[in-house]
């Protein structure tokens, strides 16, 4: 008989454990997939205008909207166009050309890049992505790729 | 009339006697009452707790003002800071009074965890007010974080997109905290949503229970006292009215110290953050993120064939872990004096060394 009664009770209580815990994963599985912010998807755009031939003069940069990201264009003292992309790959900060030294730099931690792109001092550990620089009438193309 | 003795008569004893019945009023502040501050050469630095709580009280305070006029969105946030600081009247006070009493509030915090630290007195059974201790000043380091975003400037920006890339780098849960934190893949008004909402409500109400859970423990355990002390006979004062009086003294001249700083160095607003403009020179975080800022800044691109940044992260990251473990280490011996009870303090005067002096740097570099 107390045999008996144990095992309804464990059964009792396999039941009830099992309903609380289903119910918990119930209310709280939403609750973490909502905290989990959506993917928005871009139209995965190539190549933008990034500005005016005559906008850029030599030996200074630029930042245009690739998309959603900031990129960098820049006119070296030799009048070539270089295009990069702005973000730092060190903790996500946005460069800028620097006219002085004639190089890339990033205010956040003193990170430089050269005139290809190649990290060059400071804590940066990969090289800016280089993207390609086209002029077609007036217009500085640039593409990824 | 022949006045019974034993019953009130007045008034106002009776509203007593009658909320007495109800509240049990007499318990809770025979609680109160039973409890002693030792009194002894170290007392000054049982002054520090309190005083972090009555900054804290002073942010729900100036906090509640500024949510009548703050607007959390990328678009409207700066300008309604603006608005706050040139058209509400006393608008410019109260913001700064909590970005002021914010920094204070850190530094007291700060200072509150190291004299407990140095003074032994997380040591058992007083484990649990430490690790509460110490998941507050996490909390209240996530205050100040989210907080700085909230005025949408240039500076806030890059602090943020810094900080939540930091985040990022930490192995495997890394990229799920860096869109947890900033609401999708960049820093943008998602984020600004985000952080007003852990801002103003979650870490608040996260705030209020663990001082709570803190303060219940406080009373409970009584004070400690430091090592050196142990087993003498030490002289005590009781904490209501004697130890709440001196309190009071602090809180006022906190009162008057706020209300100076805020009115000769007002909070600045700097320019409205632009996500496609350079960072600018001169970026820095708050003072109290300044130590790890600098350290990151002098840690090479690669350590072997592990990023840097990874590294330093890591390090930082098992140094918060650590603090939590501090009563768990240093466990009182028979003796009462233990080796890893030195070598521990020893440890703990090396990372103030550390702090302090990477943060003298990071303003001088
Ligand atoms: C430990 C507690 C707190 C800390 C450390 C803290 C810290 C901060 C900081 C650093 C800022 C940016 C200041 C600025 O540049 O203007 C800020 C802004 C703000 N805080 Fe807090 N805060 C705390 C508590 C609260 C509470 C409890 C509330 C409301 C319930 C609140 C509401 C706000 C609002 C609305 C702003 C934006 C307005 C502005 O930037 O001027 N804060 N907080
Ligand atoms: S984010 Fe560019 S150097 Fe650190």
């Amino acid at each position: 008989m107390e045999k008996e009664l144990n095992r309804r009770r464990r059964f009792l209580n396999y039941l009830l454990g099992t309903g609380a815990g289903a119910t918990l994963v119930a209310i709280f599985y939403p609750v973490l997939k909502f905290l989990i912010p959506p993917e928005v998807t871009e139209a995965i755009q190539n190549s933008v205008v990034a500005g005016k031939v005559n906008e850029i003069g030599a030996n200074t940069g630029k930042i245009f909207k690739f998309g959603n990201k900031p990129g960098l264009i820049v006119r070296t003292t030799s009048g070539n166009l270089k295009a990069f992309s702005a973000t730092c790959t060190h903790l996500d900060c946005i460069v800028q050309y620097r006219p002085e030294s004639a190089d890339i730099w990033c205010a956040c931690h003193n990170g430089r890049y050269d005139l290809s792109g190649q990290n060059v001092g400071g804590p940066p550990p990969r090289p800016l992505d280089e993207y390609q620089v086209n002029v077609r009438g007036d217009d500085i193309i640039v593409t990824k790729g | 009339m022949n006045p019974d003795i034993s019953h009130p008569t007045g008034k106002a004893d009776s509203l007593k006697q009658w909320l007495d019945d109800r509240l049990g009023i007499g318990e809770i502040f025979h609680l109160v009452q039973k409890k002693e501050v030792p009194v002894h050469r170290h007392e000054i630095w049982y002054y520090f707790g309190g005083m972090t709580l009555f900054l804290f009280m002073v942010q729900v305070f100036t906090g509640i003002l500024l949510l009548l006029y703050y607007r959390p969105s990328a678009e409207n946030a700066f300008e309604s800071v603006q608005f706050i600081m040139t058209e509400v009247q006393f608008g410019w006070l109260i913001r700064s009074i909590h970005s002021w009493s914010a920094n204070l509030m850190i530094a007291t915090l700060f200072i509150h965890l190291f004299s407990v630290f140095f003074l032994k007195a997380y040591r058992s059974p007083r484990e649990l007010t430490w690790v509460s201790g110490v998941l507050l000043l996490f909390i209240a380091l996530g205050f100040g974080f989210s907080g700085y975003l909230l005025p949408w400037n240039q500076l806030a920006f890059f602090a943020t997109k810094v900080g939540t890339d930091i985040a990022g780098v930490v192995p495997f849960v890394g990229e799920f905290m860096l869109r947890f934190l900033r609401g999708g893949e960049d820093v943008t008004g998602a984020t600004l949503t985000r952080f007003f909402g852990f801002h103003v409500a979650v870490l608040p109400a996260l705030t209020t229970a663990l001082i709570g859970f803190h303060l219940l423990l406080v009373q409970k355990q009584g004070m400690s006292v430091p090592p050196s002390l142990e087993g003498k006979p030490v002289k005590t004062m009781k904490f209501f009215p004697n130890f709440l009086l001196r309190d009071l003294i602090g809180w006022i001249l906190a009162i008057g110290v706020l209300a100076a700083l805020s009115a000769i160095f007002p909070w600045e607003l700097g320019e409205k953050a632009d996500p496609f403009a350079p960072a600018p020179a001169g970026i820095r975080p708050e003072w109290y993120f300044l130590f790890m800022f600098q350290t990151l800044k002098l840690i090479p691109a690669k350590i072997w064939i592990f990023d840097g940044e990874v590294i330093g992260v890591l390090v930082f990251a098992v140094g918060g872990l650590f603090l939590f473990l501090v009563p768990f280490i240093d466990r009182p011996g028979k003796s009462g004096k233990s080796k890893t009870s030195s070598a521990l303090t020893i440890a703990g005067i090396l990372v103030v060394l550390f702090i302090v002096g990477m943060t003298i740097y990071g303003y001088l570099d």
